[in-house]
């Protein structure tokens, strides 16, 4: 198999701050001080520098008080083969649409250099171009030519891309009076009936609800099935495992890893730190819980759990006076809502009295969660049960990342659990035939 | 595999691309941080052709929907200057017009203009007013001007179709003038307007996507060439010490064939049209060779 996208060494330089001398008067101005061999009349005196100074020219830069540059990407290096589909993962800020707008040719690179065999799309947003006067007939010829395709394209497709945005009905109207659902349909069923034999997605799944989600997931798969090769960057990780077999993991602008899928998912998952918790405190009562962290069953400290894993909560606090039978009370939360809570209000282990420095954890054991992800609440109510001494925060985020084959899930849509009603209860189905299937999330890993 | 790649690895891979054979033409596209000034790719333009006409529809279209009189409003615009001009220029400051119809003068002379002012000022802000889809998607940024000439256009017919109206009408009545071979040089002068028009234009976009009070510059400025242009009076009717000054403008030649062509009466000269001719080659050449340099890199700065 050949490489149709070979990266070499790429990098690109960003300017902070204002381009200098936004006015053509300021820039005469420097060029004639250069000129008398002056001092740039446009620095700053003693100006703050970049947070990743990357040479020692940026040092001296800083020191004249020029503009501040920083390297977005440096010497990023991989290499795409015909049929993969790679996935480009990392925090925010780490250069992940950098490199999909410089493939994209919206902008060039400083150094380095990339080489493409074939024709390229990109989708670093839906619905561009779109204009709301026109109808949204007119806008799928728009839009498409502005993806790249031609007319008579367009126009052979044009049934299927209607019937894949459900907006037959409004297909002649002005685009401005559609609702933003149906925008995002419209917009996303034009990309998705683009032939090229590269495609380049930047996070645009993260529009619509979640029925549309799939039929988009569901889409993309089939682009990658017929052979194409597909660039896909995203911060959701259960579509980025379905969909990808190559992963590259960007840290701050440079390569961290190049590997299959999975093994750079779960070791980027396994980096991220857990949330810093801001500070919980009730003044009045001098109560404050200032460290909240999740623990699996083997007291590591993380923010990835497996199905079927314990979950730790332990709360560190300091308490200024003394408060009687305090009712702590955690919730654990998905997108779908509350999936379960150890609450002291309806179990009555409340601690006597809370004063000074301690600790207290609560251990849910063998969380029965799909893959998703999940956030913590907690509250803590007084003695009558009614007042909150300190009310409901969102204190810590986890996710269960897992493959459900691996826990003898044999269903086709499996990946498609992170988008699931998120709490597995053990159930059997007894089916017409007899025989009885017994599922749970508590069968050994093989 | 858990672990991120070792120095040792990274320089393997680095070597293993430094010196692997690679041959350019194997690849359809190779990004580079800088192209040479003379790297065109006109045929991606020609490639995107579909593009272009899909925007000319789009300008031309979102224009009036949802307005009474739709493109009537075309017609109006020239039309009211042109009665404005009749009654000031003519009537109250009795400015010659070399003896044609006061209507047909200003009419001839609007039009002509129209079609320039309109090119550069729309082209001058197209990085700007797109920054948004540029940011987004990859097409040949030159579609954008381009398509907003050719929109242009439409709209030039138009407003020529009312200066026949006009023309015929006073044909009729027999007043005297008469259409001269110059006619058939009415293509090369379209090309010439639309060139000129183009080519300033985009060296505006160009620059203002660093320095922003080039806008401004534009706005007022088209306004204030007008009036060295034989617009309002003809070049016939300044003395010549000063000509230089109407005739440095490479629009004054072009209206003034363009009058001669219809009517019979103004300033016509091969050499004068010739040096406009250059004046619009070189304006464009530069103009493309500008855009092409800054739209690779707009996107950071504007």
């Amino acid at each position: 198999m050949s490489a149709v996208i070979q990266v070499d060494r790429l990098s690109k330089q960003y300017r902070l701050g204002q381009i200098a001398g936004r006015r053509l008067v300021d820039a005469v101005n420097r060029w004639l001080a250069k000129l008398r061999g002056q001092e740039d009349p446009l620095s700053k005196i003693g100006s703050v520098t970049a947070s990743r100074p990357s040479s020692s020219s940026d040092a001296s830069a800083r020191n004249r008080g020029q503009a501040q540059t920083i390297w977005a990407l440096k010497d990023v290096s991989f290499e795409v083969k015909q049929g993969e589909v790679l996935g480009i993962i990392g925090r925010n800020a780490a250069g992940k649409s950098t490199v999909l707008k410089i493939l994209s040719r919206v902008t060039a690179p400083t150094e380095g250099e990339a080489r493409i065999k074939g024709r390229i799309s990109s989708l670093l947003e839906v619905g561009t171009g779109f204009h709301p006067e026109l109808t949204g007939r007119e806008n799928i010829y728009l839009n498409g030519a502005i993806l790249g395709m031609t007319k008579s394209e367009i126009r052979g497709k044009f049934d299927q891309i209607v019937a894949f945005s459900e907006v037959e009905q409004f297909i002649d109207t002005p685009v401005k009076r559609y609702s933003s659902g149906m925008y995002v349909r419209l917009a996303f069923a034009i990309a998705a009936h683009l032939e090229p034999e590269i495609l380049i997605v930047d996070e645009v799944l993260a529009v619509g609800d979640s029925a549309f989600q799939q039929k988009c997931l569901g889409k993309m798969k089939d682009v990658a099935g017929e052979g194409r090769t597909i660039l896909f960057v995203s911060h959701n990780m259960e579509a980025v495992r379905r969909l990808c077999t190559r992963g590259v993991w960007l840290r701050e602008g440079v390569m961290h890893m190049d590997d299959a899928i999975d093994d750079v998912v779960d070791a980027y998952l396994d980096s991220i730190p857990q949330q810093p918790t801001a500070v919980l405190g009730n003044s009045g009562l001098g109560l404050t819980v200032f460290d909240i962290r999740l623990r699996n069953q083997s007291g590591v400290h993380c923010s990835t759990f497996r199905p079927g894993d314990d979950l730790i909560v332990e709360m560190s606090y300091e308490a200024n006076t003394s408060i009687a039978f305090p009712g702590f009370a955690i919730v654990v939360q998905s997108f779908k809502g509350s999936c379960f809570a150890a609450n002291m209000m309806l179990d009555g282990h409340q601690p006597a009295v809370l004063y000074g420095k301690g600790q207290i954890a609560c251990t849910f054991k063998s969380i029965p969660l799909l893959p998703q992800n999940y956030t913590v609440q907690l509250a803590i109510r007084a003695r009558n049960g009614k007042d909150l001494i300190i009310g409901y925060n969102d204190v810590a985020y986890f996710a269960v990342s897992g493959n459900l084959a691996e826990y003898g899930y044999k269903g086709g849509f499996i990946a498609l659990a992170a988008h699931s009603t998120p709490v597995v209860v053990p159930y059997q189905w007894r089916l017409p035939d007899g025989t009885v299937a017994s599922v749970s999330l508590n069968l050994p890993l093989t | 595999m858990n672990k991120p790649l070792s120095g040792d690895q990274l320089l393997k891979r680095k070597l293993a691309a430094a010196f692997a054979p690679t041959n350019d033409s194997d690849w359809t596209l190779i990004i580079r941080p800088k192209t040479g000034w003379f790297d065109l790719h006109l045929q991606d333009l020609w490639r995107y052709r579909d593009l272009v006409m899909l925007f000319v529809r789009r300008d031309f279209v979102s224009q009036y929907k949802q307005t009474i009189l739709g493109p009537l409003w075309f017609i109006i615009q020239p039309l009211l200057t042109t009665v404005t001009y009749t009654v000031i220029f003519g009537n109250i400051a009795q400015l010659s017009t070399d003896g044609l119809p006061k209507i047909l003068f200003y009419l001839s002379g609007v039009t002509a203009w129209n079609y320039f002012a309109d090119c550069l000022t729309k082209t001058s802000e197209t990085f700007v007013a797109n920054a948004n889809i540029f940011g987004k998607v990859y097409f040949p940024r030159l579609a954008v001007p381009v398509s907003i000439v050719l929109s242009n256009l439409i709209r030039f017919a138009i407003q020529l179709g009312l200066f026949l109206g006009f023309y015929f009408y006073f044909l009729a009545r027999g007043t005297a003038i008469r259409p001269t071979m110059a006619l058939w040089l009415m293509p090369l002068l379209v090309l010439l307007m639309a060139a000129l028009g183009l080519g300033s234009g985009i060296i505006v976009s160009s620059m203002t996507t660093r320095y922003r009070d080039l806008r401004y510059l534009v706005q007022f400025g088209v306004q204030l060439l007008m009036y060295s242009t034989p617009v309002i009076f003809p070049l016939s009717q300044l003395p010549d010490r000063y000509r230089w000054i109407m005739l440095s403008n490479p629009m004054t030649p072009v209206i003034e064939t363009f009058r001669y062509a219809f009517l019979g009466t103004g300033t016509f000269s091969w050499g004068y049209l010739g040096v406009s001719a250059a004046a619009s080659a070189v304006t464009l050449a530069v103009g493309i060779l500008l855009f092409n340099h800054v739209e690779k890199t707009f996107m950071d700065t504007v």
